[in-house]
């Protein structure tokens, strides 16, 4: 059981190193003329205006925060689903109610219209 | 020939159980197996990009590339050398040590995401218990590249471009992890291996019809391929996330994508197509053909429809899939109940 | 009202948040040249945008004062890139107009079927940038298939395609070749159903419909007070077409409708150069169904010293009225030239109908305004 974990990090231990070497070889091959032009951020062939990093349009998160809901949820769901075929009825009314409730907050950010893009 | 990989992973792994000690063999196999899989993703982008080219050129009329090689076949490693001869431009005005990591950062996932697909019967290099819940949560983290790609550019187009690939990967993986709770609830396993047991019958795809295109269509959407390419819309945002990147860490860029869409539609024949199966030819043959007719229809769609825009995408993600999903869920529990 | 105040902090209007501001163009690849906006921007939507011109200036109006009036010909293609036959028609037509000179009745018939596989042309392009800044690219390809026999039939009468210079003051360089009526005659055959599949593929796509309908829409009043005319004029309603209202040439012997769409929007600005293109097919075919014999040049002095004075005229070009405001001191070089670009007009309006809407609403607008930098710079 553990031993599949460790290779599973065998796998990100690669994956991790194979783009380093790569970029590492690029970088071997590669010229290297860097001047203040090149450097420049690029911006339509002119000069940026005005900063980027600023304090970002909040309607962003507010979907965030609705992802985070139904996200969740599904880490509830997926250990129910698995076990669905030898689950009582109760079981499946339960998650129902529960999805139930999920469907009426997703109602209720929809009628608050927080599911709209502004 | 059907035995062929799974042959060569058997005398592979008799040799290393006999010259290592303790439970190193096993991590030895794992680094073979994800050699031979990164291997497996580096050819099929390359013929990907090609074909990608190919058949977006046969659907407009025209020839694509055919001057590099036998009918154009060496055009990806040509281009492959090129990226590798450019330049790398880091802006003064970025946000360094950020942008370089993302690029390293953004294949990771997808590597990953190959340990647990079924390439044959008895093909696969961990087969987790959990294993739909692994896909599912490592596909996701695929994310954090793009935005870390996006923010530390500092170029508005990137900006731009990397809060549309949040808001619309984090839309659309609800979808697509609720149409995968179908599939588990029939199959009663998050395994890969039993999940295409449980299909030996009868696909998925025919019992859960629905599941498949909410799967197919948030696929689209989480691979950032058209008609849900708003995040690097060339028309609006140059490039999205990559605009600043060059040279080999644009091609990091340019392989995780490629190789996502190979995972995803793995990802699709194994929970939805039968996965391996299939008659006369060897098992894993099946595999690459599946994929390849998944991601015929992925490239077929992105060459006929024009880009959504971002507020239909969310609308009809949280107005049309999302509760479509949840009642493909129900729909099913309750097919499952009463059959 | 204190919780409606409490959840107004985290709607998306709170004004805590800043805008960018960010360039679109000059090197952008949706604004068709070299054009540039700057948008002002809170998160994705335009507050604010502005235009700037000036990048492909070339000074044609003032180069034409050092030239003679035959020199000036080639110029006239480097306008409107994608409209050169309408450019030179109407440069010549001017002149036609200061000097009084009779045009041959081959010559017109010529210009007529000229000037209308050039309209086409140009609203291909349109139709096909129109679909790739949606990105559509299989519909810009379908488009650019089909203009490429126009450009075929341009190479076959004068040896270009893309800067044509062919029409000349008092008629047209030269006769059409022989195979030239043939294969026009194959190219309005088969253009209606090029149309037809251009409904399909483009017009009829849901994406692309939700993408335009509604969107930017520009009210007659609005194109009327900015100026606009041609296409997105029509696009909102108003049916002005100098072809109809002022014919010029022989414009006035031809049966043909002027289209009108209701909204103004960017989808009506886009439907209504199909419709065009198809009323265009039918100019077309009544041109070649009475294609007369005779000179295609009028008898016109070597060296042109038109008499004192001043002469201003217009045509429909492909994105509107297109005039040439001609000054004459008696000399062979003009005093002054000046040309009404319809491009430059039409792009006034588009800050003021991209407001408010999408980065990606702006692409799709300023792409349905159809504007040609090299006509809008001059």
């Amino acid at each position: 059981m553990l031993q599949q974990y460790a290779g599973i990090g065998v796998f990100f231990l690669v994956a991790a190193i194979f783009p380093i070497i790569a970029i590492g070889a690029a970088w071997l091959v590669r010229p290297k003329k860097p001047s203040r032009v090149k450097l420049d951020t690029y911006e339509c062939g002119l000069e940026t205006q005005g900063p980027t990093w600023v304090q970002f349009k909040v309607g962003y998160f507010l979907y965030a925060l609705v992802f985070l809901i139904f996200d969740i949820e599904t880490v509830f769901l997926y250990p129910w689903a698995v076990q669905f075929q030898v689950l009582p009825l109760f079981a499946f009314v339960e998650m129902f109610i529960f999805i139930g409730i999920l469907a009426v907050g997703l109602w209720y950010a929809w009628k608050e219209g927080a599911l709209e893009w502004k | 020939m059907e035995n062929l990989f799974v042959n060569l992973e058997a005398s592979l792994n008799r040799f290393l159980t006999a010259t290592l000690p303790g439970s190193l063999p096993n991590l030895a196999m794992a680094l073979a197996s994800v050699v031979v899989i990164l291997l497996f993703v580096l050819t099929n982008v390359v013929w990907l990009v090609y074909m990608e080219r190919k058949v977006a050129a046969y659907m407009q009329d025209r020839l694509g590339p055919n001057r590099v090689g036998p009918r154009g076949l060496l055009q990806t490693v040509a281009d492959v050398l090129k990226l590798l001869g450019k330049e790398d431009i880091v802006p003064v005005a970025a946000d360094k040590w950020v942008f370089k990591i993302a690029a390293v950062t953004v294949l990771i996932p997808t590597i990953m995401l190959f340990a647990v697909i079924p390439f044959g019967n008895n093909l696969i290099s961990i087969d987790l218990n959990i294993g739909v819940f692994y896909f599912v949560a490592i596909s996701s983290t695929a994310t954090i590249s793009f935005l870390m790609a996006g923010w530390a550019s500092n170029n508005k187009y990137s900006l731009l471009g990397g809060m549309r690939v949040v808001a619309q990967m984090i839309a659309y993986e609800i979808p697509l992890v609720f149409s995968l709770l179908g599939v588990v609830m029939l199959a009663g396993s998050l395994k890969m291996s039993d999940i295409v047991a449980a299909q030996k019958d009868v696909w998925f795809i025919v019992l859960q019809p629905v599941a498949f295109l909410i799967y197919f269509i948030a696929g689209t959407a989480e691979l950032n391929r058209g008609p849900f390419d708003l995040p690097e819309a060339e028309q609006e945002l140059i490039a999205g996330p990559f605009t600043e990147y060059s040279g080999f860490r644009y091609a990091m860029f340019f392989l995780a994508e490629y190789g996502n869409m190979v995972a995803i539609s793995a990802l699709a024949v194994t929970l939805f197509l039968g996965g391996p199966s299939g008659p006369w030819l060897p098992s894993w043959m099946w595999f690459v053909i599946k994929v390849y007719v998944m991601i015929f229809l992925f490239m077929w769609l992105k060459w006929t429809l024009p880009r959504i825009r971002l507020d239909h995408m969310m609308q009809f993600n949280w107005k049309f899939l999302l509760p479509l999903s949840l009642a493909n869920i129900l729909l099913t529990g309750i097919a499952i109940k009463l059959f | 009202m204190e919780k409606a105040m409490e959840r107004e902090v985290f709607r998306a209007d709170s004004p805590r948040t800043e805008t960018i501001t960010m360039n679109m163009g000059p090197q952008h690849p949706s604004t068709h040249g070299v054009y540039r906006a700057v948008l002002t921007m809170d998160g994705e939507e335009i507050t604010h945008i502005e235009n700037h011109v000036g990048y492909l200036h070339r000074g044609i109006e003032k180069l034409a004062e050092t030239r003679t009036f035959t020199q000036f010909m080639p110029y006239t293609d480097r306008l409107d890139y994608l409209g050169a036959m309408l450019n030179n028609l109407g440069y010549a037509q001017t002149m036609e107009k200061l000097m009084g000179v009779e045009v041959p009745e081959r010559a017109e018939y010529i210009r007529i079927i000229m000037a209308e596989l050039q309209r086409i042309a140009s609203h291909l392009i349109f139709v096909a940038s129109y679909a790739i800044d949606l990105s559509s690219t299989t519909g810009w390809m379908y488009c650019m298939r089909d203009r490429e026999r126009i450009l075929d039939l341009f190479d076959m009468v004068c040896g270009s395609r893309l800067t044509t210079n062919y029409m000349r003051i008092g008629g047209v360089a030269e006769d059409v070749p022989p195979g030239f009526l043939p294969e026009l005659q194959r190219l309005i055959n088969d253009l209606p159903a090029c149309f037809d599949e251009y409904d399909g593929l483009i017009s009829g796509n849901e994406i692309l419909q939700k993408r335009s309908i509604g969107v930017a829409p520009m009210s007659a009043e609005t194109a009327i007070a900015y100026g606009v005319t041609g296409p997105n004029l029509r696009a909102s309603g108003v049916a002005f077409d100098l072809r109809k209202a002022a014919p010029y040439g022989i414009y006035d012997r031809f049966d043909f409708e002027i289209p009108t769409c209701a909204n103004g929007d960017t989808y009506d600005r886009y439907y209504i150069r199909i419709l065009e293109m198809r009323q265009s097919v039918r100019i077309l075919q009544q041109a070649v169904d009475s294609f007369p014999e005779g000179p295609v040049m009028a008898k016109v002095p070597k060296v042109i010293r038109p008499p004192k004075g001043d002469v201003y005229h217009q045509i429909e070009g492909t994105k509107g009225i297109l005039g040439f405001y001609v000054v004459s001191d008696g000399t062979s070089k003009p005093y002054r030239l000046h040309i009404h670009s319809p491009s430059f007009v039409n792009l006034g309006v588009f800050p003021e109908i991209a407001r408010g809407g999408n980065i990606q609403d702006a692409v799709a607008t300023l792409a349905s305004i159809d504007i040609v930098l090299g006509e809008v710079d001059r």
